[in-house]
Order: structure tokens, then sequence, then C-alpha cells
């Protein structure tokens, strides 16, 4: 059913989450809250070194110390083949993936695990890892995305031959892949411009940053069954990546949730269970096991850095008539960056004949990337929407018309296949030129930026149930761990297809052994799809429910209808009967078919894509070069807000998280090829102080494949944030910034190129 | 060495523990009391998720030993609401939506509610400087200020909770 032009009771309102009180009294049980009776602790010893072959591990001393209960190497995990994984969220091969819980033969970045000792406390633990003695033969290292991509570069894999060239190569080399998306003719295209616009852009590598680390508690029983007790973004995708990695049943494995102190892409691959259940196995005690903040760092997946060239040909008019984009992306020690979707979402917004994109995907020697929010998205966008901005510029067009002239509407074909259907980029833009922050005067020296972002938001395979209790009440059952609200949504569809409020709706997250199967958490998908899942399932109780109400009645089914929470007979025809409502009918289960509840696995499809245009005001200081932000505001087509403030949550975390990636945010290394900001003190990520207020608008064009109307939202807004703050920068200095971030020293070194310049002027 | 028998009143209970000497009190109130609520981001001094209120004064739980506690007063998360009464802090932070994850939640709550003990009055500037030390990656801080500064209206009895 679809309820889109429905009087929706639920759906819109804004009731206190079903988890709020255990988390705001600190009773939630996060990833590295756990215990259990005879639990040791786990450590892991990690690579100094950028590049180095292992020509030896001598864990002998460390097995000796008293009150360590187990070491372990690669040598304790099984030979997997090299094979892709689509467990997780972006390309993953599972081979990569045993290597990179433990290094094989080679130690691929600094941080890279190298062996794992469990004992009886932290303390027993880190003696241990000073007592295992690697033998490294120390390799040349390669850190940069270019450098990666020299011919004389350091090679880390030797089995790497890029792949997507012809002729296939004959030797290894740095470059994964290379893609490339055409449409039309872009040569033809820049010889009909009127204007070009070029430029190159550069990203740093930047963290999810989530605040808690990665944690979990498994024990691996002596019958062979295993328990995982971990945070993740899906227990399903920690389930399936440790049965590959340990070659285990899936049967014989059961993940329970925990709660999930963050991820934003980054905690949907795995780092410590396999770990944790091969030192379980051999010390026969569970195993409790947790990053430090320097070891998130280190080694777990931050999102590539990058290195970009774009190409604008526009007629006088405004149109654009040919784009090019090369991208290289950094993919970490083994192949996997968002090269896909970078090289999909530059242009996915506008209407252009002619596009040519091509991209790399490059190793080297950092830790492997990682999915962070839109994938890839935010570095393309960065480059294009700033040339975008110039165009503007250099034509005298408003920078929201311009966008509007060639912004892509429902049938607008894609330079990578898709032809757009249902989206309300239009309709965002209208949104953002309507709204008074855009019109609002400025002061002498403050500039004000836009920019958009569009990301695909996806469905999949997600189960959901719904359970009435004996009393009438309501449990609703996600197979998708809830990293922001999506307790609260899911309980509300529920809610709104019983006709029951809110409250009387609960929605917990089972194991992997109690509900089917769910795909991650990720690509904004849990309310659009676990949504449908758990609807459907509403609905199929509302069925059984008036089937129950017609057997008590003795009238036919067809003559009740449901609305409010009661079944009542539909007209004076059925009847003269006293409404059931849901308590009345629960106690009458047993006399009517016994328990009332339903599960629903499905594949849901047509997950709407989503729009946003983000307003920025700054002012920058020239003598310090900081860049101060007055006024946001964040306009997204999010097709209909379940809950209205997660929904704006997400909008305003994914904005200040842009804000960070603009603005402070890097991975800095050394000249040995080490991290050398690797906490929360020289990693800068934003904090209360250096934000505003973020407003966040939301535009409703209903996404008619979701029964309620939902797009996914929580990726599009860290898209735009980083070209609408370079756009505002600009605006106010009259100096483009081309490398990320645009943090102070940056800043003053652009400014100080240009002052000379405009003095002359 | 022996381990240091320490005395403290912790959420209004006398408790005593043992700890060793290297033991923060990040981990003698999570691994030797049980009281997880709170959390561990950075054990740096830089994330605040491991806030707790000592003596009146706000702390990073992971930048005090576990024996500076011996004599001392400490609220963490777990003692923030009244038994089933939770503080207008909290409350609001429901209320607003100020939460995503829920993992900084309550080195934030506690935070806040030393600001508001400190300074029932702030400006959004002065609640925005006082939790730069807390760091949370999902909201923005945009709800959280909001529900500071809306649980501070209540407390000063300007607005019925």
């Amino acid at each position: 059913m679809n309820y889109v032009s429905s009087d929706l009771k639920v759906v819109g309102t804004r009731p206190i989450r079903p988890d709020g009180v255990e988390k705001v009294t600190g009773r939630a049980q996060f990833g590295a809250d756990m215990r259990m009776a005879g639990m040791i602790w786990g450590k892991v010893l990690r690579s100094p070194h950028a590049h180095a072959k292992i020509l030896s591990i001598d864990t002998s001393k460390a097995e000796k110390l008293p009150g360590v209960k187990a070491v372990v190497t690669a040598k304790d995990f099984p030979h997997i083949a090299n094979e892709e994984a689509f467990v997780g969220e972006g390309p993953m091969n599972f081979r990569d993936l045993s290597r990179n819980c433990l290094a094989w033969d080679k130690a691929l970045y600094e941080g890279h695990a190298v062996a794992a000792v469990a004992a009886a406390t932290p303390a027993i633990a880190d003696a241990a890892l000073e007592l295992i003695d690697v033998n490294y033969e120390v390799l040349p290292y390669v850190i940069d995305v270019e450098d990666a991509m020299a011919d004389n570069a350091p090679v880390l894999h030797e089995d790497l031959f890029t792949a997507g060239v012809e002729p296939k190569p004959t030797k290894p080399s740095n470059i994964a892949k290379v893609v490339t998306f055409k449409k039309g003719d872009a040569e033809a295209g820049f010889k009909d411009a009127d204007v070009i616009i070029e430029g190159r852009y550069t990203t740093k590598a930047v963290h999810q940053a989530y605040i808690e680390p990665h944690a979990c508690l498994c024990w691996h029983n002596p019958d062979g069954q295993v328990m995982i007790y971990s945070s993740s973004q899906g227990h399903f995708m920690v389930r399936a990546y440790c049965s590959k990695l340990l070659g285990i049943n899936i049967a014989n494995i059961r993940a329970v949730p925990l709660e999930i102190g963050g991820g934003f892409g980054g905690k949907t691959l795995v780092y410590l269970e396999p770990v944790a259940i091969a030192l379980s196995k051999k010390a026969g005690r569970p195993v409790k096991m947790q990053m430090t903040r320097d070891e998130v760092f280190r080694a777990s997946g931050p999102t590539s850095g990058a290195t970009m060239e774009v190409k604008l040909g526009a007629k006088k008019d405004g149109s654009i008539v040919a784009a090019r984009q090369v991208l290289k992306y950094q993919a970490g020690a083994f192949p996997g960056s968002p090269i896909g979707p970078g090289c999909m979402c530059g242009f996915a917004m506008y209407d252009i004949p002619n596009v040519d994109v091509v991209g790399y995907d490059v190793v080297s020697n950092r830790p492997k990337v990682a999915a962070y929010r839109a994938p890839g998205a935010p570095i393309s966008s960065w480059a294009v929407e700033c040339a975008l901005d110039d165009l503007a510029r250099k034509l005298g067009k408003d920078p929201i018309e311009i966008r509007e002239q060639n912004g892509a509407r429902n049938g607008t074909k894609t330079h990578y296949g898709p032809t757009h259907q249902n989206i309300g980029f239009l309709e965002t833009l209208k949104a953002a030129k309507n709204h008074p922050h855009w019109q609002a005067p400025l002061k002498p020296g403050q500039g004000r930026g836009i920019a958009c972002g569009f990301w695909f938001n996806i469905g999949g395979e997600s189960s959901a149930g719904c359970h009435i209790g004996e009393d009438g009440t309501v449990v609703a059952v996600s197979g998708n761990p809830d990293i922001g609200g999506s307790r609260a949504s899911i309980g509300m569809m529920v809610a709104e297809v019983l006709g029951v409020p809110a409250e009387q709706v609960r929605t917990i997250i089972p194991d992997t052994s109690s509900i089917g199967f769910s795909f991650l958490t990720g690509g904004s998908r849990v309310t659009f799809a676990t949504g449908m899942a758990a609807t459907q399932a509403a609905e199929r109780v509302v069925e059984d429910l008036k089937r129950r109400a017609a057997q008590i009645w003795e009238i036919p089914v067809e003559a009740v209808e449901w609305k409010d929470g009661k079944a009542y007979p539909a007209g004076s025809n059925a009847g003269a009967f006293e409404p059931l409502d849901l308590a009345t009918l629960a106690l009458r289960a047993g006399r009517t078919g016994g328990p009332i509840g339903a599960e629903v696995s499905l594949n849901a499809q047509g997950a709407g894509p989503g729009f946003g245009v983000h307003i920025a005001d700054v002012e920058v200081d020239h003598e310090t070069g900081a860049v101060k932000i007055l006024r946001y505001t964040a306009i997204q087509d999010v097709g209909k807000a379940i809950h209205p403030s997660y929904v704006e949550g997400q909008i305003q975390g994914g904005a200040a998280q842009g804000i960070g990636w603009a603005l402070n945010e890097e991975y800095i290394y050394d000249k040995n090829g080490k991290m050398d900001n690797s906490g929360f003190l020289d990693y800068r990520v934003p904090v209360a102080s250096d934000v505003p207020m973020i407003e966040a608008v939301m535009v409703e064009v209903p996404n008619p494949r979701h029964p309620f109307g939902a797009r996914g939202v929580g990726e599009v807004p860290i898209i735009p944030p980083m070209a609408a703050i370079g756009n505002a920068i600009c605006a106010a200095t009259g100096v483009r910034l081309h490398d990320l971030p645009m943090s102070p020293p940056k800043v003053r070194a652009a400014l100080d190129e240009v002052a000379p310049k405009m003095a002359a002027e | 060495m022996a381990k240091h028998h320490v005395s403290a009143v912790i959420n209004g209970e006398p408790t005593e523990f043992l700890c060793e000497t290297q033991q923060t009190m990040l981990d003698v109130l999570r691994d030797e009391i049980g009281l997880t609520g709170s959390k561990e981001g950075c054990a740096s001094g830089d994330c605040g998720a491991c806030s707790i209120i000592v003596d009146g004064r706000l702390v990073c739980s992971c930048l005090m030993l576990g024996c500076e506690a011996d004599g001392t007063t400490i609220t963490t998360i777990e003692g923030v609401a009244q038994g089933d009464h939770l503080h207008p802090v909290q409350q609001k932070f429901l209320e607003h939506a100020a939460l995503q994850c829920g993992f900084c939640t309550p080195g934030l709550i506690v935070a806040s509610k030393a600001l508001l003990d400190e300074n029932p009055n702030p400006t959004e500037e002065e609640a925005r400087y006082w939790l730069a030390g807390n760091l949370c990656r999902c909201t923005g801080y945009d709800k959280v200020i909001r529900a500071v500064m809306d649980a501070a209206a209540v407390m000063r009895g300007e607005k019925v909770a």
C-alpha cells in the first residue's frame, strides 16, 4: 500500500526515540561495554614501517609470559582465495581483507596488524606485544597518489596488474583499475564552447572519526559455535566476513549487534572480530578487543585523498556543452577506492550532452580506505562545484540560476547510464533561491557560496518483523543496527500502519540467528529498505487482525476495516459490532489462530536519489588565514521525513563533517611514511565553538517507490560543504583555493600570493 | 606492587575499590566498578566522552588516576538522573533529538550539567565554548546546543519542563 497522500498521524511527527532513555542515562551497551565471565584481553602488534617484508615473527617469548593465553599471526588464518566480496559497502576482496586483519608476507602501511595476543589483563597483553620479535626488511614506500602512479614507484603488490586498460599490462603497478565513462563527444563539445573553465583540485585523506573506537567481544566455543558481540554497521556483514575469513559455517556464528557509536561507512568491514575469534579459539576463553584512538587513525580506513582535473565548456548563455574530469583516488594498501561513485557523482546533477570521465584506483602505503558517507562523491563534487562557480562568475551568472539552467530533471540521462526519475533537484534549487539566507545582506569582507550534492541511495536485502504482545503492545524488529535513529523511524512506520501511537511500538534489533538476513546499515538504505519490510510486516499483521475480527463476528473478512488501531465493521451492512482493538484481539489470539505476528524479507528496489544545496557565509581573517562560518543553510530533497528531527540531524551532522573536511581535517605524514597526527588534538574535527547553527531545510518530493515516500537522507549532506565554503571564500577574498583542507596556513599563503597582484591592480 | 584501596562517594553511594597505580579513573569506573556509561573515545582528554564531575569540577576521567579519587565526591552519567526522574538536560536531549549514535551523549550530558550548575544562564556562545571539549561527530551540535539552552530555561523556572 502507498500512504503518501494519506492522512498520516504518526509519520512526520517527532516522538522520543525508543532507545532514547538508555542512551541519555549511560545504560546503552556499546562495543566496548560488554563483559563476560572468563574474559581475557586481546591486543594487536602493528608495523612501525610504512612498507616492509616480514621475514620472520618469533612469538615464543610472548607465549611464555605468565598470563598470556594465546598469540596469533596470519599463519593462524586459512589461505583465502583472491575473490571479490560483496558483503560490505564499496569494493573489497576477501583475501585482501584477511591480509588487512593480519599482514601476510608484507606490512603495507604503518599500523598494519602483524600479530595479536590475548592475556589476562590489558597490561600483560601490552607487555607481551613487546616480546614479539618481528624481523622486517624495510622497503621503499610511497604515500601520495600521483607518486604511486609514477613508473619508478615502489610496487606494493607484485600480482596487481591494472584492470580496465587494453592491452592487458605485463608489468605490475600500483594502479589497480582505470574506469571510464563517456557520453556524447566531449572533444567536439569543447570546440563548440564559448568559454572553458579548467582547474586542478586535491583533497587529503580524512577519517570518519566516529567517537567510538572499534571494539568486540568474541567467544569461540569448543564445539565450534561462535558468539560475536560487536558494534558495526551490520552484524550480518560481520558474520559473513568472519565466516569467510576463518572458514566457519554461517550457521555456527551468532553475531549480536551492540550499540554503534558512529560509523559513517567506517564500520562496514571488520578489523578485530576475526582476530578475536582466532585468539579465543586458541585460548579457550572469550576475548575482548578494543582499538585505541591512535589505532583507529593508523589502521582503520579513512576515505581517499585525491588529485583531480576538471574542465567545463559552456555557451555564452550558460548552457554547459561539455565536461571532463580526471580523478586519481587513493585506495590505501589494497585496491578499492570509491572511484566508481566518484566518477559518477560529479556530473550526475547536470544535463550535459558531452561528458568524459576517467578514474584511477591507486594503492599506496596507507591504511586501506573504507566507505565514508557518500563514498567518493564529496571528492569529485569538490572539484566540479568549484569549477561551476568559476563558470558562473566568468559568465556573470547567478550560481543557482546556472545550476537550474543545467540541472538534471526527470528524464535526464546520466553519463554513467541510468536516466533520472522522480528526482527533486530543481525543487531543491528553487527552495535555496527562495530561502531568506540567499538574499540576506553581507557585510564587507564576508562572502557567500553555494554548492550542490547528489547521492544514489540504495535499497537491497532487508528483513523486519512486527509482533503483537499478549496485551496488544507492539514489538517491531529490524535487521539493521541503528546508527542514528532508525529504531524510531521503523517503529513509527509500523505504528502508522497499525493505527497506534508511536509509544506503543518498541523497536529492537536482534542477533543474526533471530531474524532474516539484512544487508548492512549503509547507502542511506535502512529507513527506505528495512522500513519497507517493516511496513509490509505490519500490513500482514493488519490483514491477520481483520481476519480474526471477521472470525469473531462471523462475517466475511471483506466486511471488516481497520482504522485507528481497531477493527470496525465496514458499513452498516456488515452488522453492528463494537470495534475490537489490538488489546482485545491479542487477548483472543489463542482462539483465533495463535500468536499474531509477521516477518518480511525483501530486496527493496527504487531507492530515490537525493539532492542537496548548501549555502555558506564566511569571513576570512586575513592575518591568520582562519575561516569563520557565519551562517549555514542546508536544503535537501528528503522524499518524506518519517521523523523530521532525525532527518534534520542527518543533514546537520553531514554538513558539520563536510565543514571539518573543508577547513581542518587531513592525514599528515612525516618523512618516514608515518602518520603524524593520529589523535583528536592534531586531527581536528569540528567542535561546538567552530560551527554555527546549521539550518536544515527539508524539501519533500515523495519517492513513489516507498510506501511513505522516503528517500535516503544520510549521505547527501556531506557532499556540498567543501565547495560551498570554497566558493564563499572566493566570494569573500577573490581567491580560488584548489586544495583541501582550506586550513589557516593554506588560506594565508593563498592570500599572500595574490596580495601583491591585487595591490598592483 | 599491592593495589591501592580507594574510598569515594560515587553517585551518592559510598564506594570502595582497589586499583593499580597506573589505572585511570575511567578504567576504574568501567572495569572495576562496572559503570560503563563513561566512554573511552581517545584516552587523551581530547573527546570528552568520559566526562565526570569530581567535587563539583568537570573532569575527563581518562586524565585522572583512580588513586586520585580517594576522598572525593563523584557524579558520573549514571548519577545524573534521580531514580526514574531524568535531569532536565537528559529530558531536553530526548525532546530535541540531540543524539544520534549516543556514544558522546553521556559526556555531553555530564558536561552540560556541570555548565548549568556553574552558569544557569549561559549565552549560546558560552555553551558552545564550554562544550568545545566534547566531540560529537553525528549531530553538528545544533540540536545539542538547543537542548542545553532549553534545559537551562527550564532549570531557571522560565519554562515548564
